[in-house]
């Protein structure tokens, strides 16, 4: 080809856009800076500001007679958080979120692994949809599902009757503490419903944490005369442990904060999500409704620094 | 992968687990065709369409669809924007500070949804805002940046840097190399996130019990029919869709970004 | 001749790290010019200094007589092809090519029949619907290139742009590449690690070494007279002879290179002037040639290598048999202790 030679660059009249991008490219800083300010505004003008506008509320004054707030600045909220009733929907809160966490590790833990290890193509891009979408899908509406699987003469019970299984259901609801008289109004049905929606939530990060480790390892566990269960127990479980505590941080969390499916199933007893809307909403006591966030706030900070000794943030 | 074979009793505990977390959605879609009115009894003593009409003709549920609707496509046009906007900037540049920024646009959705709500609420109390729909539209914002940024700035760490230096070295300056080059790159990254952050905000019930005041999107309309139920009927008619609206953009994300390492939804 | 780049003292650091250190250069216009080094070396900082993807921090970089220094990339006369060809996945083949010239606003009918005449050039006129993942790896740096070239730049920038290709294919674009820039007259400017590719193509060749230039030249006198100790034994290898050994021969305080293909074993050739008796440790035969590892008095070891043929099979040095090395006084070269300009 003859037709290439001589320069054909024409430095014409450049368009203000161009212009300006002339400008950005030779000041990378404030190009940066210009892509961050909307972002930066928005969080630190909305988010960072309510959270701040949240943390001083919660050291207002209410009045328990008027039923006012004044702006008077005082540490009662605090201390009141440690009166007997308080502390008891905090342990409540805090006990079954954990149930929650390691039942939801056990139901996750096959459903992971055999998705890592086994499941291949097709196999796999549907089992990882099908964790997904439920995942996903309304938060309510899998709420609501559980109302009517839980109803009398509902899904469950008639299940159960089929199978005979009657009686051991009238076992565990005799159980004091987790029983009641029926499984919509116990808490092994709050458990169950907790359970089933943050589920999707620990099976994603174990189904990682497996995914990374390669098979050579476990060839070579074999190798070294390990029989499977062996294998297992020393070699694959302590690897997936950073996915389980990743995926117990969302359990743990979403359990905490949690105030609709209370409301909806098991008895009667506060949780910490109810205490919070029932202060702000019912009650209109938002500084008490303030100083009660702060609490799952600093459990998930503790929860947090343990858990980050296992690795979690490795595998999130 | 391995050759050997996974045991049965494998096998069985993994395909259950699909199951149990299949057969509530199952139920819900069943139940939207239920004859009978105001009980919950199984097996369904009959299967029926009518209770869709019914539904579309309420003006209610019609409302809060509208509403609905409006306020995830606000939420996500605006995450759409802020959250590429931070992939832009964080994507590649290591400073002081960077950090922090991903941190909290991850707190959102990591705190639990009522710290998010309150603290929202205790702002717009403070600054004498009435709850509406741009309150509601706000909070979505908010948590759904983090879903885009998440699709996009992986999007870009995937795309080699060289494409941009080849393009700028072809002689297109900034704007052009945006445009012609960057820009049809991240277009399904954006898409997918796009949708997540619609999916999200469409039925997100925490946050916007706190931030509502008197509107009534979907989720909310829901939660009150749960609460005080009248027709269940149409309760479930309207639960089968919202499970629809919710499912199809999330399975459109996934067809958009499968084959890369940014597979939507993988962090919600 | 007119200068296509000039260097004068240029610098680029990266925090303390300095990339390139105080390099200065000319490259004349036309020229096939190489970069090589190993990975690390600055040689892929300074093609990019010219591409205008990173600004100096010292000193000023001249393209064909304007003062480039902090010129955007699309404000420069150059091109470029990358390692990794970095082929836009979302445009076909065509518009590839056709996008340097969409961009300066090139009305779209001369643009494609360009873009088609760039797509001939490189042979591959059937491709042009194609996307770059339809492609090979070859067939990929082609296009690359016909993309670089339909912008008829001053100057081409090649950056390893062989590296992922396999050997034949590689030695058949050296070649083509070396006719094309034949052909065009445009300066090529060729940043490569491999010194075959850099001797058997080039006009000149820059040896870098920690930021810094250690030699400029031709290749021939590259090869033949190295002027440091990196030189020599980057480009081919070679005896780097000092210590001990240059005592010996009245030579103390000075270091020399000398090939392995320069020394013979047990020659009666008069005109080698040096003759040392040495031990022969290893023997390694490469197929054209065998090299000999050989001991000599003092300790120190060098390397002969020998042609092989058909004759001297049978009474072939082994290992541990004496020997008598000899080579030409003139074969050994003087090296420098620092990296100097030439």
């Amino acid at each position: 080809m003859t037709a290439i030679s001589g320069a054909s660059a024409s430095p014409a009249v450049r368009s203000a856009a161009g212009r300006f991008a002339d400008f950005l490219y030779r000041r990378p800083n404030f190009y940066l800076l210009l892509l961050l300010v909307p972002p930066l505004l928005w969080f630190g003008a909305v988010y960072i500001a309510s959270l701040l506008s949240l943390l001083w509320q919660s050291l207002y004054t209410f009045d328990d007679f008027t039923m006012t707030v004044s702006h008077t600045l005082t540490l009662a909220n605090y201390t009141q958080l440690f009166d007997a009733a308080n502390f008891d929907i905090i342990v409540r809160t805090v006990v079954m979120a954990l149930a929650v966490s390691v039942f939801s590790a056990m139901l996750a833990f096959p459903v992971a692994y055999y998705m890592a290890r086994y499941a291949t193509g097709r196999t796999k891009a549907f089992f990882y949809i099908a964790v997904m979408l439920p995942m996903w899908t309304s938060y309510i509406v899998k709420a609501y599902a559980w109302t009517l699987l839980l109803a009398k003469e509902g899904v469950t019970s008639w299940f159960i009757h089929g199978l005979g299984l009657d009686a051991v259901l009238q076992f565990l609801l005799d159980i004091p503490g987790i029983g009641g008289n029926t499984l919509s109004t116990s808490n092994i049905g709050r458990f169950f419903v907790f359970t089933y929606i943050w589920l999707p939530f620990m099976i994603l990060p174990i189904q990682a944490a497996l995914e990374r480790l390669p098979p050579s390892l476990l060839q070579a566990s074999a190798d070294l005369g390990a029989n499977p269960l062996r294998t297992f127990r020393h070699v694959i479980f302590p690897l997936a442990i950073p996915g389980i505590a990743a995926g117990s941080i969302f359990t743990f969390s979403l359990t905490l904060g949690d105030y609709i499916v209370p409301q909806l199933v098991g008895p009667p007893g506060l949780f910490l999500g109810s205490m919070v809307y029932v202060q702000q909403g019912a009650i209109g006591n938002m500084p008490m409704a303030a100083a009660f966030t702060l609490v799952p706030v600093v459990l998930i900070a503790v929860y947090l620094s343990m858990v980050k000794k296992l690795g979690a943030f490795d595998a999130l | 992968m391995h050759s050997e074979k996974a045991s049965v009793w494998l096998k069985a505990a993994a395909w259950g687990g699909l199951v149990f977390l299949h057969f509530p959605i199952f139920i819900i879609a069943l139940y939207a065709f239920n004859t009978e009115e105001s009980a919950f009894s199984f097996p369904p003593p009959g299967l029926t369409t009518k209770w869709f009409a019914v539904a579309f003709s309420r003006n209610d549920v019609l409302e809060s669809i509208g509403l609905s609707l409006q306020i995830a496509c606000m939420a996500t046009l605006l995450a759409l924007l802020l959250g590429t906007l931070a992939a832009a900037a964080l994507y590649r540049r290591n400073f002081f500070g960077r950090d922090s920024i991903t941190l909290m646009m991850i707190l959102p959705i990591a705190l639990p949804g009522i710290i998010t709500g309150l603290a929202l609420l205790s702002a717009f109390k403070a600054l004498d805002i009435q709850p509406g729909i741009m309150t509601i539209v706000i909070g979505h914002a908010t948590f759904c940046v983090v879903i885009v940024y998440n699709n996009v700035v992986a999007r870009f760490r995937r795309t080699s840097h060289s494409l941009i230096e080849a393009s700028m070295d072809l002689g297109a300056d900034g704007w052009q190399t945006f445009r012609y080059i960057i820009l049809p790159n991240l277009g399904t990254a954006m898409l997918a996130g796009g949708m997540l952050a619609f999916a999200l905000s469409f039925d997100e019930l925490i946050v916007t019990t706190f931030t509502a005041g008197h509107e009534k999107p979907l989720p909310i309309w829901l939660l009150n029919q749960l609460t005080r139920p009248r027709d269940v009927p149409v309760t479930n008619v309207v639960a089968l869709m919202v499970m629809l609206v919710t499912m199809i953009p999330v399975l459109l994300a996934y067809l958009l970004t499968r084959g890369g390492e940014d597979v939507a939804g993988s962090g919600k | 001749m007119t200068t296509a780049v000039e260097f004068s003292s240029v610098s680029r650091r990266f925090g303390e790290v300095k990339a390139v250190d105080q390099v200065s250069l000319k490259i004349a216009e036309g020229e096939f010019f190489s970069m090589l080094g190993p990975s690390g070396s600055g040689k892929t900082t300074c093609l990019r200094l010219i591409a205008g993807f990173e600004q100096p921090s010292d000193g000023y970089i001249i393209i064909h007589g304007r003062d480039a220094t902090g010129l955007p990339p699309y404000q420069r006369n150059v091109n470029t092809v990358f390692q990794d060809y970095a082929l836009f996945p979302h445009m076909n083949v065509l518009d590839n090519i056709a996008y340097g010239l969409m961009v300066k606003g090139v009305a779209k009918k001369e643009r494609l029949t360009r873009a088609a005449e760039a797509l001939d050039m490189v042979a591959l006129g059937e491709y042009g619907s194609r996307k770059p993942a339809q492609l090979s790896g070859g067939q990929r740096q082609r296009i690359a290139l016909a993309r670089a070239l339909v912008n008829r730049p001053k100057v081409l920038l090649l950056d390893e742009p062989l590296g992922a290709l396999d050997l034949k294919l590689r030695e058949q674009m050296q070649s083509e590449l070396k006719s094309l820039q034949r052909q065009l007259g445009i300066t090529f400017i060729f940043v490569t690690h491999d010194q075959t590719e850099a001797l058997s193509m080039s006009d000149r060749v820059a040896v870098f070494n920690n930021g810094r230039i250690e030699q400029m030249d031709s290749p021939r006198n590259l090869y033949n007279r190295p002027a440091t100790a990196f030189v020599a034994e980057f480009v081919g290898t070679s005896n780097v002879l000092s210590g001990s050994l240059t005592e010996q021969l009245n030579l103390s305080g000075k270091s020399f290179a000398l090939r392995p293909e320069y020394i013979t074993l047990n020659s009666s050739d008069e005109q080698q002037d040096i003759r040392l008796q040495g031990r022969v440790c290893d023997v390694q035969y490469q197929g054209a040639n065998t090299r000999y590892e050989i001991e000599l008095p003092g300790g120190a070891r060098v390397n002969a290598s020998e042609a092989n043929s058909i004759l001297s099979q049978a009474d072939a040095p082994r290992a541990g048999d004496s020997v008598t090395v000899s080579w030409h006084s003139d074969a050994m070269i003087e090296l420098q202790a620092q990296a100097g300009e030439r």
